[in-house]
């Protein structure tokens, strides 16, 4: 049986800095806040495609599950990107 | 210290002028990033969780206080003002901007550095001793060799597409503190009637297949220490599985075929390939050797250690655990600590840096190390020096005092950095350290090595920890499995696991148990944690990780 699909939003790493970014409903944004939560999963495919099209802007993109309050992570690992390192505020946390 | 010829440096110029019109062309759209990754990663940049991430090589960990400066300077410049200091001898730098990257390595280039090969699967930046050309038990200094092993190695043509990544380190004395049993190959200088030679081992490694080294020549002469390392090399290129990324280090190699069968084959390279080797080789090394000609060492009194000694208790706690003993008469070896109580093991700012660079060309005739413990060493201070040495160490906040105690850990990156990581280890470290601190015990329990690695791949040795602890994701949760008695010395072993793992909240009490019950197995203070591991073996150590088990047992 296919895994269904739980709600997602799709991410990458800039290109120039480096960092974490999502896909907004217009554009990439830096804050998971921002970004735009995909449920239905043809729309997602899409969405997807689209910004692997962008490879001059991103590297890496890939969609990562959320849960669409917030929306929030639901994995340590999406945390920890959305948040930035825990030793120093030297990541997102530095702006936020 | 090796001087870098016209050639180097034009061969230098011309690497980063090339990657620099790499960049661009990835910038501006007309290199894809299928195509740029492999050119970066040859260059030493990564991309990491955050950032990217810029790899330079400290070869054999050895550096001048205008090196160190130079990388104070790329620190301030385009990261945020501080660099992280690895066990393989390299620094890394955790936030560059994929523009600046060809600034920094041109920076780089200015005082003969780079960070070429520090990625790929290539012959690796060349590991050795930290104590290399001090120590008071060496041979022989192993750097010498271990930079005409650079020199043929970097961009040797048959070497650019191994298996996978090749690692090789050097040392010159008896007591390892290189871990050459861990690394694809391991050489030991080491006399055999009045002459120098090498006792070669090969197939050791950490990550998923963890292994320790077998001897392949117990001696090899100096002249023919180069082909044999073509060989091996040669034979490796060969023989190594490229169907299975994991099977694919030499150690997978020497463990399906054998040593017998390997050493018949390298015997076999060797002789078709011995001729190539002129003598050439060992000119070259004569040259290097004067490079690094040891400095003018001074005689003058010790008188202003011993009264510092004798009337500093803070000065004495850390003379005794930071200073080694050194060949010269009057000098000590100095480590500083990268592992303040509750710090990023192996991070230094760019004004710790400059300390650290200018400490060197006042007391130590300009020179300074990186060991693989993630640590700064002033190879050469006299003993005079000390009391002033180590009052500007405690003003820059690198005076701690606990080089080989439970705080002096090692660990990677983890999952606060690593794209790979499946679990954080710096949260970790400055735990175990600032709770041992509280507890004010850390010198009682005296000298014990943790180490961490937040997956498998194991860059934070820990498998080679008396106490390893491996940070694994368990079902969406990060999960600690602690190994127990590994060694990276001459006697290398890799540790045991203890049992199930531990949730990141009972990881703490869990070390704190084990420690505890330690002290309390000991035969006396001076029995090690190690010595008393090997002693009783793990069961009276897994009781108290796991005292409800033993209860339900009872
Ligand atoms: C960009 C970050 C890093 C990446 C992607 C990375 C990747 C890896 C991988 C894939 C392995 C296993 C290789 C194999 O067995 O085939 C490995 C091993 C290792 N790495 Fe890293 N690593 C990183 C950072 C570090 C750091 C920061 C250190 C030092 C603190 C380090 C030191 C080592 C060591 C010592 C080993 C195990 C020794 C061995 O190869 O047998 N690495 N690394
Ligand atoms: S052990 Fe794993 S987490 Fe740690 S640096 Fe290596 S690859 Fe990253």
């Amino acid at each position: 049986m296919p895994k269904a699909f739980k709600p997602s939003v799709v991410t990458a790493n800039a290109l120039l800095e480096g960092d974490v970014v999502y896909m907004g409903a217009s554009g990439w944004v830096r804050d998971l806040a921002q970004a735009e939560v995909l449920t239905d999963e043809a729309d997602a495919d899409i969405r997807l495609i689209e910004a692997q099209a962008q490879a001059d802007t991103v590297v890496g993109v890939y969609l990562a599950e959320v849960d669409p309050d917030g929306p929030t992570p639901t994995h340590f690992r999406e945390a920890f990107r959305a948040k930035g390192p825990s030793n120093y505020a030297h990541g997102k946390q530095e702006t936020a | 210290m090796y001087s870098y010829t016209e050639f180097d440096d034009a061969f230098l110029a011309e690497r980063n002028a090339q990657f620099r019109a790499q960049v661009e062309r990835r910038i501006d759209g007309s290199l894809t990033e299928d195509e740029f990754k492999p050119l970066r990663l040859m260059n030493g940049l990564y991309l990491q969780l955050h950032a990217y991430m810029l790899r330079v090589a400290i070869p054999y960990g050895t550096l001048n206080g205008r090196q160190m400066d130079q990388l104070a300077m790329i620190a301030e410049r385009w990261d945020k003002g501080y660099g992280h200091f690895t066990t393989r001898q390299n620094i890394q730098y955790n936030w560059p901007e994929l523009r600046d990257v060809p600034d920094m390595l041109d920076a780089l280039a200015e005082v003969n550095m780079h960070a070429i090969q520090t990625s790929g699967n290539t012959i690796r930046n060349v590991t050795a001793d930290h104590f290399a050309g001090a120590a008071a038990d060496e041979v022989a200094d192993p750097r010498p060799v271990a930079e005409l092993i650079r020199q043929w190695s970097t961009d040797h043509p048959e070497f650019q597409f191994l298996p996978r990544k090749f690692k090789v380190a050097v040392s010159g004395a008896p007591h390892d503190r290189a871990v050459i049993k861990a690394h694809d190959i391991g050489l030991r200088i080491v006399e055999r009637d009045g002459a120098l030679g090498f006792e070669v081992i090969v197939g050791g490694g950490l990550g998923r297949t963890p292994m320790i080294g077998k001897v392949l020549y117990d001696f090899v002469r100096s002249e023919d220490l180069l082909p044999t390392l073509e060989a091996i090399v040669s034979v490796y290129n060969l023989l190594g599985r490229r169907d299975n990324k994991y099977k694919a280090r030499i150690k997978i190699t020497v463990h399906e075929n054998g040593i017998e069968d390997i050493r018949a084959r390298v015997d076999a390279r060797y002789a078709l390939i011995r001729a190539q080797f002129t003598g050439v080789d060992q000119q070259m090394l004569a040259r290097i050797e004067a490079d690094f000609a040891a400095p003018a060492f001074v005689e003058k009194s010790i008188a202003p250690f011993e009264a510092a000694y004798t009337n500093d208790p803070v000065f004495r706690a850390w003379a005794d655990t930071n200073v080694d003993a050194h060949r010269a008469p009057g000098y000590a070896i100095v480590s500083i600590s990268l592992k303040a109580h509750g710090a990023t093991p192996g991070d230094a700012t760019a004004d710790q840096m400059r300390v650290m660079a200018d400490l060197a060309r006042r007391y130590a005739h300009d020179e300074l190390r990186i060991s693989h413990e993630q640590n700064v060493i002033l190879p050469h201070v006299h003993r005079a020096d000390l009391p002033a040495v180590h009052a500007a160490l405690k003003d820059a906040g690198l005076g701690t005092a606990n080089i080989g105690l439970i705080s002096d850990i090692i660990a990677c990156p983890g999952m606060d950095y690593c794209a790979l990581a499946t679990a954080r280890s710096i949260p970790i470290a400055q735990e175990i350290a600032t709770r041992f601190d509280a507890l004010k015990i850390e010198h009682d329990v005296g000298p014990l090595k943790i180490k961490i690695s937040g997956c498998i791949n194991a860059c934070g040795h820990h498998h080679v920890g008396h106490i390893g602890i491996l940070g694994l994701d368990r079902a969406g949760v990060e999960s600690y499995q602690i190994t127990l008695g590994g060694d990276g010395t001459e006697d290398a072993a890799i540790g045991e696991r203890a049992g199930p793992g531990f949730s990141a909240d009972e990881i703490i009490p869990a070390i704190e148990r084990l420690v505890m019950a330690y002290l309390d197995l000991r035969q006396d203070p001076s029995e090690t944690f190690l010595a008393t591991y090997r002693r009783l073996g793990l069961a009276p150590f897994k009781s108290a990780l796991y005292p409800e088990a033993k209860a339900d047992a009872a």
